[in-house]
C-alpha cells in the first residue's frame, strides 16, 4: 500500500549535498506494524518526515527517490495538495503531545478541527464524530475530556488525544514517531496496546519509529534497522531476533542490559556512528565493526536477501546459526 | 556488601508548594522513606516520573529541603548540620547527573567543571597538581587529557557524561548518587557508560546509589533495589530477588509493563492497568490501591507499613 523507493534526502548546497538519508526502501503492508529503529541521528525522524511531507523548510529535501501511496507518488505534493489530491489518509504522531497540542484549546475543538477539514462535518455531528474518536482511543471518560484543555490530561491521555485527531481522517497509514519514549513503562504498554487494538480494528498500517528494541519485539511484525542514513537490515520481527544476521544489529542486541542479566559487564560498539557528511567509503559501518573485513572498507555492501523476506546491506553476513 | 552503613536515611519527608487553580497546594513528593547505604554496595531506586526518586537523592546532597527525617553520613547527622562540617560530608557524598547537556556550564572549559568541587575546597595546592588531577580524572572516566581545554558544545552525549561522572568524583568521594545517569543516552553509548561506572565504582571503592527508571539498568549494575511509587517505598530487596520473583503487586506490574526484547511476548490487544492518581489527591490507604488488582477495603484505609518476609526482603503490602 506504502511503498518507499531509494528515498534520499539532503541538506546543504544543490553542488555538495549531503546525505542524511540515503537510498531507504521499504514497503508497508495493510494491517502491518513496521518497526524503523536505529539509534539518535541515523535518520529514522527525517524518513519518517520526508514520507509524511513534513520536512522543516527550509532545511533539508528529497533528492531522489519516491513515496508511493496506492501507487501515485506523493513526494513532491505539499500536504494541503494531498488532502485535495485525495492523498491525504497519512496520518503522524510524535513523542511530545504537549508541543503538538493547542495547550489553549479545549480537546474538543482541536479534535473537531481536525474532523472538520476531514470530513466536512460541522456543529453537533461534529462533536459526535470526536467523542466517537475518543472512544475509539479508550480514553476514559470520554464526554468530560471533550471540554478539557491538554494541561489537565496526564501525558499518556494527551497521547490518546494526539492518536483521535490523527485518526479523524480515517487514515491507511499512521506513522508514529516515539510515540511512547516520554511515558512511564506502565502507561507505555497501554499505549502500544492501544496501536496494536487499532492497527486491527481498522485495519490501518503503522510505521512506528523507534530507538528501544524492546518496544520493537513486542510491537512490530516486521523491523527495519537503520543505520548512518541507510537501512542495514529488514527482517520479519521473529526471524530479526533470533539470528540478526547484521554486525550492527547484533550488536544492538548484545548491548542492552535485558539480554544481559547477571554479566559483569556489557558488551559494546566501539566508537561513534559516523558524521554524515564525512561517510567515507565502502560499508559504513566498516569502522565499528567487529568482523569487519579488506573488502567492507573499499567497496559499498551489496543489499543481499539472506532468506525470505530478510535482507542485510552486508557484504559477509552474519551467519543465521544453526537452522536454514 | 555485608559492610558498615556509609549513608542512613530515616523517615524522610519532603514536600512542595505548587500553585494549582490559585491555590497554594502542598504536594508530598517523598513520604516517609527509609533507606540504608552499606560501604561498597550500589543501591538501586527504582521508579517511575514523580515517584519521588530523584528528591531523595537531591535531599541527600541538599538540593532539596526535607520537611523531617533525618539523613546521616557515617553516623553524622547532615539535616541542619553547620555549613562547616557540611563541607567534608559534601565532597564526599557527589551527584551524577541525568543531563549531561544541562548539568554543565556551556562556557567552561571540561577542565574547570572537573576541577569545580578541588577549587571550591582549596583541595590543589598548585597549578600544576591541579592539571595533574584534572588529567588523570579524565583519563580514568576514558576521555584524553586533551579534551580539559575544550568545551562542552565540541562533545557528544557519552562524552559529556563521562565529564559528568570526572565532576563527581575529584577529589575522590565515598558515595556517589547517581541520578538516572544514562537515560539520555543511546543503548549502544549507555553500556560503555555502564561498564565504566562498574569499574570506577571497584577501583575507587566507591558505594554508590543508582536511581532510574529503567530496571534492566537497575538490574545489571546494583545489588539491593528499592521499588518506590508516589513517595513511599513499596518493595525493598536484592537485585536477583525481586527480578527473579517479585512480590508487591506493583513490582509485578511494573515488570511485566517492560518491554522485553523477545517477540515471542507480543502485545496483542487492548490493556488497561489505570493511570497514577494526582499527586493533589493522594489515596488515604496504600498509594496503588486505585490501580491494584488485590485492593481490598483495607488497603483503601490503611496505609500497609514495609515489614520484613525474609530472605532480606521488606514489602510494604497487606495481601502478602
Amino acid at each position: 500500500m506504502l511503498s518507499v523507493r531509494d528515498l534520499t534526502v539532503s541538506l546543504g548546497p544543490e553542488r555538495a549535498p549531503v546525505d542524511i538519508v540515503a537510498g531507504v526502501s521499504f514497503g508497508l503492508a495493510r494491517g502491518e506494524i513496521l518497526g524503523l529503529v536505529g539509534e539518535s541521528g541515523c535518520g529514522k525522524s527525517m524518513t519518517s518526515l520526508a514520507v509524511m511531507g513534513l520536512l522543516p523548510q527550509p532545511g533539508p529535501r528529497v533528492r531522489a527517490g519516491q513515496v508511493l501511496l496506492d501507487g501515485s507518488d506523493v513526494t513532491q505534493l505539499q500536504p494541503w495538495q494531498r488532502v485535495e489530491a485525495g492523498h491525504g489518509r497519512m496520518a503522524m504522531i510524535f513523542q511530545e503531545p504537549m508541543t503538538s497540542l493547542n495547550p489553549v484549546r479545549r480537546i474538543g475543538d482541536q479534535i473537531t478541527e481536525a474532523v472538520q477539514v476531514h470530513e466536512r462535518l460541522a456543529g453537533a455531528a461534529a462533536l459526535a464524530r470526536a467523542r466517537e474518536l475518543l472512544e475509539l482511543v479508550r480514553m476514559p471518560d470520554p464526554g468530560m475530556q471533550l471540554s478539557a484543555y491538554p494541561h489537565q490530561l496526564s501525558g499518556g491521555q494527551r497521547q490518546r488525544v494526539m492518536i483521535a485527531i490523527a485518526l479523524a481522517c480515517r487514515p491507511q497509514v499512521l506513522i508514529a514517531d516515539e510515540p511512547t519514549t516520554a511515558l512511564d513503562v506502565t502507561i507505555q504498554v497501554q499505549i502500544l496496546g492501544l496501536l496494536r487494538e487499532l492497527c486491527n480494528r481498522l485495519d490501518m498500517a503503522i510505521l512506528f519509529i523507534t530507538h528501544d528494541m524492546g518496544v520493537i519485539a513486542q510491537l512490530a511484525d516486521r523491523v527495519a534497522v537503520m543505520y548512518a542514513g541507510r537501512i542495514v537490515e529488514t527482517a520479519p520481527v521473529g526471524a530479526l531476533f533470533e539470528a540478526p544476521r547484521h554486525p550492527y544489529t547484533s550488536g544492538l542486541m548484545d548491548c542492552m542490559p535485558s539480554r544481559n542479566s547477571g554479566a559483569r559487564r556489557l558488551p559494546t560498539i566501539a566508537g561513534q556512528p559516523p558524521k554524515p557528511s564525512r561517510v567515507a567509503a565502502g560499508c559504513v559501518f566498516a569502522p565499528r565493526c567487529a568482523s569487519v573485513r579488506e573488502a567492507c572498507r573499499l567497496a559499498t555492501p551489496p543489499r543481499a536477501e539472506v532468506a525470505q523476506g530478510h535482507e542485510v546491506l552486508c557484504a559477509f553476513p552474519l551467519n543465521g546459526g544453526g537452522l536454514p | 556488601m555485608s559492610g558498615d552503613v556509609i549513608l542512613d536515611i530515616r523517615d524522610l519527608k519532603v514536600s512542595f508548594t505548587a500553585r494549582r487553580a490559585g491555590r497554594k497546594r502542598r504536594v508530598q513528593a517523598v513520604d516517609g522513606v527509609s533507606l540504608s547505604l552499606a560501604e561498597g554496595e550500589v543501591l538501586g531506586i527504582v521508579g517511575e516520573s514523580g515517584c519521588g526518586k530523584t528528591t531523595v537523592g537531591r535531599s541527600i546532597v541538599g538540593l532539596a529541603r526535607p520537611d523531617s527525617g533525618s539523613v546521616a553520613f557515617r553516623g553524622a547527622e547532615m539535616i541542619g548540620a553547620a555549613r562547616s562540617s557540611l563541607r567534608e560530608m559534601r565532597l564526599n557524598v557527589r551527584m551524577v547527573f541525568q543531563d549531561p547537556y544541562a548539568s554543565l556550564n556551556p562556557r567552561r572549559t571540561i577542565g574547570d567543571a572537573v576541577a569545580e568541587a578541588g577549587d571550591i575546597n582549596g583541595f590543589f595546592k598548585s597549578r600544576a597538581e591541579r592539571s595533574a588531577a584534572i588529567a588523570a580524572t579524565l583519563t580514568a572516566v576514558g576521555l584524553d587529557p586533551s579534551f580539559a581545554a575544550r568545551f562542552p558544545y565540541e562533545l557528544s552525549g557519552g562524552q559529556r557524561q563521562r565529564v559528568g561522572i570526572a565532576r563527581a568524583i575529584l577529589p575522590t568521594p565515598s558515595i556517589v548518587i547517581a541520578d538516572e545517569p544514562v537515560s539520555a543516552l543511546d543503548v549502544s553509548v549507555q553500556a560503555q557508560v555502564l561498564n565504566l561506572m562498574m569499574d570506577l565504582r571497584e577501583e575507587l571503592r566507591l558505594s554508590m546509589l543508582f536511581i532510574s527508571h529503567d530496571l534492566a539498568v537497575i538490574g545489571q549494575i546494583s545489588s539491593r533495589v528499592a521499588v518506590m511509587y508516589m513517595g513511599r517505598i513499596m518493595e525493598q530487596a536484592p537485585t536477583r530477588t525481586i527480578l527473579d520473583h517479585p512480590l508487591h503487586p506493583y513490582t509485578i506490574s511494573l515488570m511485566a509493563a517492560v518491554p522485553k526484547p523477545d517477540p515471542s511476548k507480543r502485545i496483542l490487544g487492548a490493556i488497561e492497568t489505570g493511570e497514577p492518581p494526582s499527586q493533589f489527591n493522594r489515596p488515604a490507604g496504600c498509594v496503588f490501591a486505585p490501580r491494584c488488582p488485590l485492593a481490598s477495603n483495607r488497603c483503601r484505609g490503611d496505609v500497609p507499613e514495609l515489614r520484613p518476609v525474609g530472605d532480606g526482603r521488606v514489602v510494604a503490602c497487606h495481601n502478602i
